[in-house]
């Protein structure tokens, strides 16, 4: 049932080249978003929760990262009983493939595909560039919210011990390689939080010991797209010093732009050790004797 | 202790709009309004050095808050179409609080907006912009009434 993967000579020079396709893939494939038996199903999730609604894709669904993929009570992410509800009433089956694109460098589709990666969805992958790039190539847009079939998409328990790091995983892990990508303010303590953002609470500004700083963003090409792969490597191998047999642990504030850096190396870079601590900055800087680093430099472990 | 009766008119309409329709129609609520946020006047174009960010908005947000010869605080508000959450939020404060008088705009209890019921449907992270954008409104009005 899954569709073809994008050839683009590009994606393929990448580790995974079936996690992206491009906007000409898409344009092409699209036929296959509708119709009763859809074998693919496109996701528009933004950090905006009302833009999807101002014109998407045609054939797009919505996942809201935050009332959709969050537990309302626990902090944490919806279990497989609600995520399998929520699949099968978007229409989507365990055999979709799923594309998933938004706003922002596809910051937040990125941490969707993240979670979609915790219940194993077998085919789940990026629009390379995002709804910026599908947008400024005048593919088609509609605000007709699309009639997708009910499935029945399998209760399958999330798994958490592959690509997702708890505090006590991460104070195991202090002087093995971590990369932290939030801004450089935000990593030498100057800053509590993102530039131009809201304070989300963190009493103590600085990062995790020993953690190297890459912005996330740094992977993304001018428009939108991801950097090509000898590119990346000299950002992630050559400045930040992590090598593909690393065991590593990214983060940043709530685990949204480090699940963006935990695509790059896990799919584009082919790491086969990744996990994200998506409790991050808001956790670790205000939990009770655990050690930070402030400043420019790593700092180690005590 | 704050009251009802503490809102303007035209906001307290919307209060009741929102109280009265489901978590998902808010949302259509809010993009409606969001389509409805007037452009910046002439005068304000381009000017965006003398407008003030409020940072704690998620995506740009400017804004410029005067006084009328009369008193009565006027509103402008500049936000990029693919932030329409945003531009809702401040096309609420526009229909409700735009040409009222400064002492009524003071006088909003600055948690009215947990009665427009959106922390379901927005996310609670989310409408903190709107708390910001009233704190910063009636900064504003403070120091130019003072």
């Amino acid at each position: 049932m899954a569709l073809p993967h994008d050839n683009d000579p590009k994606l393929a020079s990448y580790a995974h080249p079936e996690r992206l396709v491009t906007t000409e893939w898409l344009s092409r494939h699209l036929d296959a978003a509708s119709g009763p038996d859809a074998g693919l199903a496109v996701v528009e999730s933004d950090e905006d929760v009302l833009l999807y609604d101002t014109g998407h894709i045609p054939g797009a669904v919505k996942v809201d990262w935050h009332t959709e993929l969050n537990d309302p009570l626990t902090r944490d992410y919806v279990d497989g009983a609600r995520f399998a509800e929520l699949m099968s009433e978007k229409g989507i089956g365990r055999d979709t493939t799923v594309v998933i694109y938004g706003d922002k460098n596809n910051w937040w589709a990125a941490y969707a595909l993240w979670v979609f990666s915790l219940f194993g969805h077998p085919d789940v992958r990026l629009l390379d560039g995002g709804r910026a790039k599908w947008t400024q190539e005048d593919h088609p847009m509609t605000t007709e919210v699309p009639q997708r079939s009910r499935t029945s998409y399998p209760v399958v328990e999330r798994d958490d011990s592959a690509i997702r790091a708890f505090r006590d995983d991460v104070l195991a892990h202090l002087g093995k390689p971590m990369v932290d990508v939030r801004s450089p303010g935000e990593y030498s303590g100057e800053l509590l939080h993102m530039p131009d953002y809201p304070q989300e609470g963190a009493v103590r500004g600085g990062h995790i010991p020993g953690a190297a700083n890459v912005p996330w963003a740094k992977a993304a090409a001018e428009d939108g797209t991801f950097k090509p792969r000898d590119e990346l490597e000299k950002l992630y191998q050559g400045e930040a010093g992590l090598s593909p047999q690393d065991q590593v642990v990214a983060y940043c504030r709530i685990g949204e732009r480090s699940s963006h850096t935990w695509f790059v190396l896990t799919h584009l870079l082919g790491y086969p050790n990744v996990r994200n601590y998506e409790g991050s900055w808001t956790e670790w800087g205000n939990t009770v004797r655990v050690p930070i680093a402030a400043g420019t430099e790593p700092g180690s472990a005590p | 202790m704050t009251t009802a009766a503490a809102l303007p008119p035209g906001l307290a309409d919307l209060v009741d709009e929102f109280e009265a329709v489901t978590a998902k129609d808010r949302l259509q609520l809010l993009l409606e309004l969001s389509r409805e946020l007037p452009d910046l006047p002439e005068h304000l174009v381009g000017q965006r050095d003398s407008l003030e960010q409020v940072h704690e908005c998620q995506t740009p947000l400017f804004m410029a808050v005067a006084l009328s010869d009369d008193e009565r605080v006027q509103l402008h508000f500049d936000a990029p179409p693919e932030a329409p959450t945003t531009r809702g939020f401040a096309s609420i404060l526009h229909t409700g609080l735009h040409d009222e008088p400064a002492q009524t705009v003071l006088d909003v209890p600055d948690d009215f907006y947990v009665r427009l019921g959106l922390a379901e449907a927005v996310s609670p992270l989310r409408l903190r912009g709107m708390a910001a954008m009233l704190a910063r409104i009636k900064r504003n009005v403070r120091e130019q009434t003072r």
